[in-house]
């Protein structure tokens, strides 16, 4: 099942997956809010290329290409969305300038998916249940999010050890109308959850012969130490968002149209 | 009949869980495919009722290609009872999971009526017949779960590692059954490391390692071959063991059965006793 | 001296009908290997769940009777301060691994005690060394074959370093190579850390060469308890369908036919070597 493939972390380290999660979510923390600073063009398309060295240093080109063409279809809509609305519901003084509009507003989600999936793609759930851990996130939490990413590839076998199963017992899934195929699924939703009920059990049962909740004061394994890569992403945080601040007050940012011939509308 | 012809299977993963394997197994017949976990046991016999198709080479059902048929009409000659019987457990009561597969295959109400009484009866599990089937133990589900199989009477019955988790008391049930079912006429595959159980039914054997088939004949035979067991990482049955280390007396070596065991021994010492 | 100890034991599972385990009286030496054994349902998994503290903290229900696990009094101890002298390894493999890493599993019972660590990582590096999987401690359990992730499994249970170790039917799951495999590392445990196991098995015929007692239940009450070769050779074992071991089985039919035979044998290389000196004669 490729939607889980995602999922699983791939072993690859660069620069950028050592780097500790806490310092990679405040830089994308600043990618969301200087993206929502601009709704210009151009300080968008350079957010987007700024990214780019990132994604190439981590070696992760083809997953996050693939993550981009996920978003299409909602960068699409909002461009649509923005440029019919602004068309008849709005003043523009130039169609020019709501198509560029539409285009920086489908820019700005792309940008903030780019970043967002950068940190995922980047950051192994170990590294990231750590990460919460250390932020004084309770235990109970982090518990469940590595337990769930760990036992996501065993439901995706499961589910479909089940599937043949019941298709072994002249169980069709492709065939009749919706409601039909709906109704087809239950002999496979029902061992499933059976199934995971039954797990959780014998998970309860396996976490308290090994002393879980024996003291408030858990400790850990690994420990996330920052770094001199970490202090660099913190200082390239913090002047990113200086500078946008500065640029979003004080200097005005020519539009597209300036660059371009005028267009035909 | 099944006929597999050159077969090689890669999984999406990469692996390459078949290479190459040609076998038959004519009506009637009782095979122990056998191997070590992960010798592509499961993936030979997933083959025979088309839930997997070969990468190369083909698969024939009564001469049908499993390419040209879907799983559903396969699996009204082939039924196939997986490991797990929680994994096709679902119904309200007995009675509804033993009639599923009738209703999937269109037999009308009348016959699934009869039918599921007969297999009620078959598994000694009329008395649950309208319990919960999450209500009965382990044995009962896997019972439940063998029930709803054989009740559309397929020609040729798969059981995939039927004895995991069984107590010897339910595996001696389980091999006078199966015994039976090959009795009646049916084609039993059954697929499993146990080789005491093996030993115990002396079937064809069709020993497998790493995707290939480097076996294919009598029980007594095979178990009993140490290059192929060392081969094949699988332990000979213990009576096996035992006479692999008397071969000084001049006793033979392909034994895998305690009364037979008893027999050559008491033959011996009389004979030495003369 | 006994380490565990019961006398007149009964649980009763909430909502059941008649009592899990009965009137059990079992008393289990220090450093000794035992099989517990019997048919399906006969209460053999419910009474190991009483010696970890599991009944009565995490399945309420009604304990009675007395049980005296390493010195502790069951019903007064959480399971977490049980945790430490009584470990527990199940039977599925895949479902008691949580962690992401081997290495990281391994040191789960130790995170939960808040031990320091550099005390831990010395710890978990012991444990998979006594375990022989030290080069999986980088991987993920989902890509571990069962045989390997019940090790992974054993190797988090001894971190904590328990003096008693318990096995629920741990290789079900396994093929008889890699059960052969659990069962070398587990008498191991015994031999060179004087660890007290108590083994929960059908499969009799690869574990029986290890065991120094061997108890079978059978409806929620102990049937037999005592030295493997008598209680192995003993008519009851047979009638209740307990798999007892082919070697010992020969023997009995031999013995049926007036052969004068001397001990019992529990494995086949000792079956093998009694009827060489048998057939030498």
């Amino acid at each position: 099942m490729s939607v889980f493939e995602g999922f699983r972390f791939r072993h690859v380290t660069s620069p950028i997956h050592r780097l500790d999660p806490r310092v990679k979510f405040l830089y994308v923390l600043a990618m969301f809010v200087v993206a929502l600073f601009f709704i210009e063009f151009l300080p968008l398309l350079v957010l987007f290329f700024l990214q780019i060295p990132f994604v190439l240093v981590a070696g992760v080109r083809r997953e996050w290409l693939r993550s981009l063409r996920g978003a299409v279809f909602l960068v699409t809509m909002i461009f649509v969305f923005n440029f019919v609305f602004g068309y008849f519901y709005r003043t523009y003084s130039s169609s020019a300038v709501l198509l560029e509009y539409s285009l920086a507003m489908a820019l700005r989600f792309l940008v903030l998916v780019e970043s967002f999936s950068i940190f995922f793609l980047t950051t192994s759930p170990d590294h990231l249940s750590l990460a919460l851990e250390q932020s004084h996130v309770p235990y109970e939490f982090t518990f469940a999010f590595t337990t769930a990413v760990r036992f996501v590839p065993v439901l995706a076998e499961e589910a479909q050890t089940i599937m043949d199963a019941q298709k072994a017992r002249g169980l069709e899934l492709e065939r009749g109308n919706f409601l039909k195929r709906v109704r087809n699924y239950i002999p496979i939703l029902i061992p499933l959850i059976v199934s995971a009920i039954r797990r959780s059990l014998e998970l309860a049962e396996a976490m308290e012969s090994r002393a879980w909740g024996a003291t408030d004061k858990r400790t850990n394994l690994y420990v996330l130490k920052m770094k001199k890569g970490d202090l660099i992403l913190i200082i390239l945080s913090i002047v990113l968002l200086a500078v946008a601040v500065y640029v979003h007050f004080f200097v005005t940012i020519p539009s597209l149209s300036t660059f371009l011939p005028p267009l035909p509308f | 009949m099944i006929e597999v012809k050159d077969v090689s299977f890669k999984y999406p993963t990469g692996v390459e869980a078949l290479k190459g394997v040609s076998l038959t197994v004519k009506d009637g017949e009782f095979v122990a495919v056998m191997g070590q976990n992960g010798a592509g046991k499961t993936t030979l016999v997933k083959q025979f009722n088309g839930l997997l198709k070969p990468t190369r080479g083909e698969v024939l059902v009564d001469s049908v290609s499993t390419r040209d048929v879907s799983v559903a009409k396969l699996a009204r000659k082939v039924g196939f009872v997986f490991q797990n019987p929680d994994h096709q457990l679902f119904s309200e009561t007995v009675e509804e999971e033993i009639a599923f597969a009738l209703r999937n295959f269109g037999f009308d109400e009348a016959t699934i009526e009869r039918r599921v009484t007969w297999a009620l009866n078959l598994l000694d599990l009329t008395e649950y017949r309208k319990t919960s089937p999450f209500m009965l133990s382990g044995g009962e589900r896997k019972r439940v779960a063998l029930a709803s199989v054989l009740a559309w009477d397929p020609s040729v019955v798969i059981l995939d590692e039927p004895t995991i988790g069984q107590d010897h008391r339910q595996k001696e049930n389980l091999r006078q059954f199966i015994v039976q079912l090959n009795g009646q006429g049916k084609t039993v595959v059954v697929v499993t490391h146990d080789v005491e159980f093996v030993a115990e039914c002396n079937p064809r054997v069709v020993l497998m390692t790493d995707g290939k088939v480097i076996a294919d004949g009598e029980a007594k035979r095979i178990l009993t071959d140490t290059t192929l067991a060392l081969r094949a990482s699988i332990v000979p049955p213990q009576i096996t063991q035992i006479f692999l280390g008397l071969g000084e007396f001049g006793l033979p070596t392909d034994v895998i059965d305690v009364s037979e065991a008893k027999r050559i021994l008491l033959d011996y010492l009389e004979g030495v006793n003369r | 001296m006994a380490i565990i100890e019961t006398n007149a034991l009964t649980y009763t599972y909430p909502g059941a009908t008649k009592p899990s385990i009965r009137d059990v009286s079992l008393s289990i030496e220090k450093g000794k290997f035992v099989i517990l054994t019997g048919p399906s349902g006969c209460g053999k998994t419910t009474l190991c769940r009483c010696f970890n503290g599991l009944i009565p903290h995490f399945y309420s229900g009604e304990l009675k009777g007395e049980l005296c696990v390493a010195g502790l009094n069951v019903g007064e101890h959480a399971i977490y301060e049980m945790a430490k002298q009584v470990g527990l390894v199940f039977q599925n493999p895949e479902n008691q691994l949580f962690a992401l890493s081997v290495e990281k599993d391994v040191a789960f019972g130790l995170e939960n005690l808040g031990m320091p660590r550099d005390q831990m990582k010395d710890r978990v590096n012991w444990a998979l060394q006594m375990t022989g999987i030290e080069e999986l401690r980088e991987r993920a359990p989902h890509e571990l074959s069962g045989g390997q992730q019940q090790r992974v499994a054993i190797a988090s249970v001894l971190a904590m370093q328990p003096e008693i170790m318990i096995f629920d039917e741990p290789t079900s799951f396994l093929d008889p190579l890699g059960a052969q495999k659990i069962f070398e590392v587990i008498n191991d445990l015994k031999r060179k850390l004087g660890v007290t196991i108590i083994l929960v098995e059908h499969r009799l015929d690869l574990a029986a060469r290890y065991a120094d007692q061997v108890v079978i239940m059978d409806a929620g009450k102990i049937v037999l308890d005592g030295e493997p070769r008598e209680i192995f050779n003993s008519e009851t074992a047979w009638l209740l369908g307990v798999g007892v071991p082919k070697a010992v089985r020969l023997w009995n039919l031999l013995q049926e036919n007036g052969l004068i035979l001397g001990e019992v044998p529990v494995s086949s290389e000792e079956a093998t070597r009694f009827l060489r000196e048998v057939l030498k004669r």
